[in-house]
């Protein structure tokens, strides 16, 4: 007898209970917190954040324990709740130069003003499963307090050293030209720099890694180095029109990479190093130093260069870079398609029989 | 932590559903989509970009749909929602759903009843009339996507009516097959200036675009593009002279209903190769048995069954 794959109503609402139960887990062990997702999972809150273009650590943490720990869903999560809210004011630019730094690296000079700061990093931790993790019950020993008066300010490693101009000068805003928003504006190509960064900057970190991994290899290369890399927090300033001053709203946790690249000059610039920007919110380092590879590879329109390579592609890395697209796009496969599949097997069936006529 | 609650602006527009604006998009968005609508309208076939929105259901699964439908409609209408031609597919009934939360707005699965469809993969088998827009929910609507796959060139070929790409492809298909071999998503023109893709819909449903009393409007969200066909346009499917345009036959008539030249699903009932044909459209199926009085007994045409 005829079953239809139909009567969706029952079963959406069915799902959505198992959903929720398989989200709950084993119910004696105790439920997770948002508090402790957002103060122990907080790479993950960061990644979601960055990608979901909205900075709330809570409601970071809240998409990522609904998710059942998906990052690409809770930054679904986010994005949706993102795009209903009113866009009260524009913050100022932000002052990365005047960040609280609290790790921060430079691998061009072997020491730099404001000197190297390791902070809080996997790097040289041995990748050894620490199973004292696995009990619960463990305080972590206390790090040693740093300097009393750490630095107010550390300047950008990049700008204050090179005085010769041997690396490419930041630059200046153009206070004429409005900045682009692609959340508000659809993209139209070619993009100028601010939308491609915005775009780069929302992008899913898989993509974007594995673009920046595909110019080391030959791919777009642009021997790249990190002039600098940095995390710390930032404050936010925005300038009410009836103040006529700037305000302090609040603070926020960056990572920032300038990443300086080798260019043996083209027909219409010198050699020099160039360089390729990186900003991401939260402690994102593998996101922000691939942006700033991808940055570089996108700028070949200014530079001279042949767009020969993937990451040199703009269309094909802006149009394919975000998550949510992506997966929405791929996985919409599992929709009914059988009005479609049925156009295609009346076709595939004309045209066997077509070539099972005796030819004349 | 905020509320969410709280952010949201507008608070005599919270009847419907605590915390989002009436039909979920603000205002603002509104605005935007249909100032992109109108544009669409004013130029027949032609793709708008319009600042498509993140939406609370993927990319891919109805979104430009949903923002035209979110942007046209209001208290007064009455809305129904199709996938693959069935208004209880699942994900006709959670659009439906989402409107109903939103919106607050009274659903019908009848063709007739309604004053806005909202529609995946098919045109309903009952004419439409004036005064009824039908939404379709795009995919890809760029129909030279698949010989180009850059919207900066196939931008330039639009602007400049260069359509001999589209031509040669469907030449290619004729002296490769012997016919031209597009099954759905068949390119059409349309006002004979802009090449447009109808969408997935089964070239079956390509005459039904031609000069309907129907507003038709195109929504694509992730391609962030909306189109129109404005009632009584003309929507010619492209072909040749000695190779005209045409559409699927079925051999047998609706193993429910009995109709024919409809468009029918196939079923497939046993491992043993049996199979029935059954109208995809599911409300113009159960018209006609309800009109045909229970005479073949009190069948319950396409509501049998079902995902549990």
């Amino acid at each position: 007898m005829y079953v239809a794959v139909k009567g969706g109503e029952r079963a959406i609402a069915n799902a959505h209970k198992l959903l929720a139960e398989e989200r709950r887990g084993d119910p004696s062990v105790p439920e997770l917190s948002v508090e402790q997702i957002a103060s122990q999972l907080t790479i993950a809150v960061h990644r979601v954040m960055a990608e979901g273009s909205l900075y709330d650590p809570e409601l970071a943490a809240l998409a990522v324990k609904q998710a059942r720990g998906d990052l690409i869903e809770a930054i679904f999560l986010l994005r949706a709740y993102r795009t209903t809210l009113p866009r009260l004011a524009y913050s100022l630019p932000l002052e990365t130069g005047r960040m609280t730094v609290r790790r921060r690296i430079s691998s061009t000079f072997k020491d730099v003003p404001g000197g190297q700061i390791l902070g809080p990093t996997f790097d040289y931790t041995h990748r050894l499963l620490d199973f004292s993790l696995a009990a619960t019950n463990g305080a972590a020993p206390a790090a040693e307090p740093g300097p009393a008066d750490p630095p107010a300010a550390v300047p950008g490693v990049v700008d204050i050293l090179d005085r010769q101009g041997l690396i490419e000068a930041s630059a200046p805003a153009d206070p004429e030209r409005p900045i682009g928003d692609l959340t508000r504006e659809p993209l139209n190509l070619p993009a100028e720099r601010d939308l491609r960064l915005q775009n780069l900057a929302r992008g899913d970190e898989g993509f974007l890694l594995s673009l920046a991994y595909s110019t080391q290899r030959g791919y777009g290369g642009s021997h790249p180095f990190v002039g600098e890399l940095r995390v710390g927090e930032a404050a936010v300033e925005i300038e009410p029109p009836e103040l006529g001053f700037p305000i302090e709203i609040g603070e926020i946790t960056l990572t920032e990479c300038q990443m300086v690249n080798q260019f043996k000059g083209s027909k219409s610039e010198p050699p020099q190093f160039t360089r390729g920007y990186g900003l991401v919110f939260g402690h994102c380092e593998r996101k922000a130093m691939s942006m700033a590879l991808v940055d570089r590879a996108l700028r070949g329109r200014e530079l001279g260069e042949e767009p020969n390579a993937p990451a040199r592609d703009e269309e094909f890395v802006l149009m394919h870079s975000d998550n949510i697209q992506a997966s929405g796009f791929t996985e919409h496969l599992k929709l009914p398609h059988h009005v479609d599949f049925q156009a295609e097997l009346e076709q595939i069936r004309k045209m066997r029989r077509r070539a099972e006529e005796p030819s004349e | 932590m905020t509320n969410p609650a709280e952010r949201v602006t507008n608070p005599a527009e919270r009847v419907t559903n605590p915390g989002y604006n009436y039909a979920y998009l603000d205002e603002q968005t509104k605005r935007m989509v249909r100032r992109a609508l109108l544009k669409a309208v004013a130029v027949p076939g032609y793709q708008v970009p319009f600042a498509s929105r993140e939406m609370p259901l993927p990319y891919g699964w109805g979104t430009g749909g949903i923002q035209v439908t979110a942007s046209v409609i209001g208290p007064d209408d009455t809305l129904k929602v199709i996938d693959q031609g069935a208004d209880d597919t699942t994900n006709a009934v959670s659009i439906r759903q989402f409107f109903a939360r939103v919106a607050g707005v009274r659903t019908t699965e009848r063709t007739a009843e309604a004053t806005l469809i909202q529609t995946r993969h098919r045109v309903p088998e009952t004419p439409l009339r004036e005064g009824q827009i039908l939404v379709y929910q795009v995919p890809l609507p760029e129909p030279l996507r698949k010989l180009e796959p850059r919207e900066t060139e196939t931008r330039r070929m639009h602007a400049l009516s260069e359509y001999g790409l589209m031509s040669v492809k469907l030449y290619e298909d004729v002296t490769r097959h012997g016919r031209i071999a597009t099954s759905y998503d068949y390119p059409v023109m349309v006002e004979e200036r802009y090449v447009m893709a109808p969408s997935p819909t089964p070239k079956f449903d390509n005459p039904k675009m031609h000069r309907s009393p129907a507003l038709q409007l195109f929504g694509a969200g992730r391609e962030k593009r909306i189109y129109a066909v404005p009632p009584y346009t003309r929507v010619r499917s492209l072909d040749f002279d000695d190779y005209p345009f045409e559409v699927q036959e079925f051999d047998t008539p609706c193993a429910l209903c009995g109709s024919s030249g409809v468009y029918l699903d196939e079923i497939i009932t046993d491992d043993q190769g049996g199979k029935m044909f059954v109208c995809s459209d599911t409300d113009f199926c159960a018209q006609r048995v309800a009109a045909a009085g229970d005479s073949q007994g009190a069948r319950d045409p396409q509501g049998a069954g079902g995902l549990q």
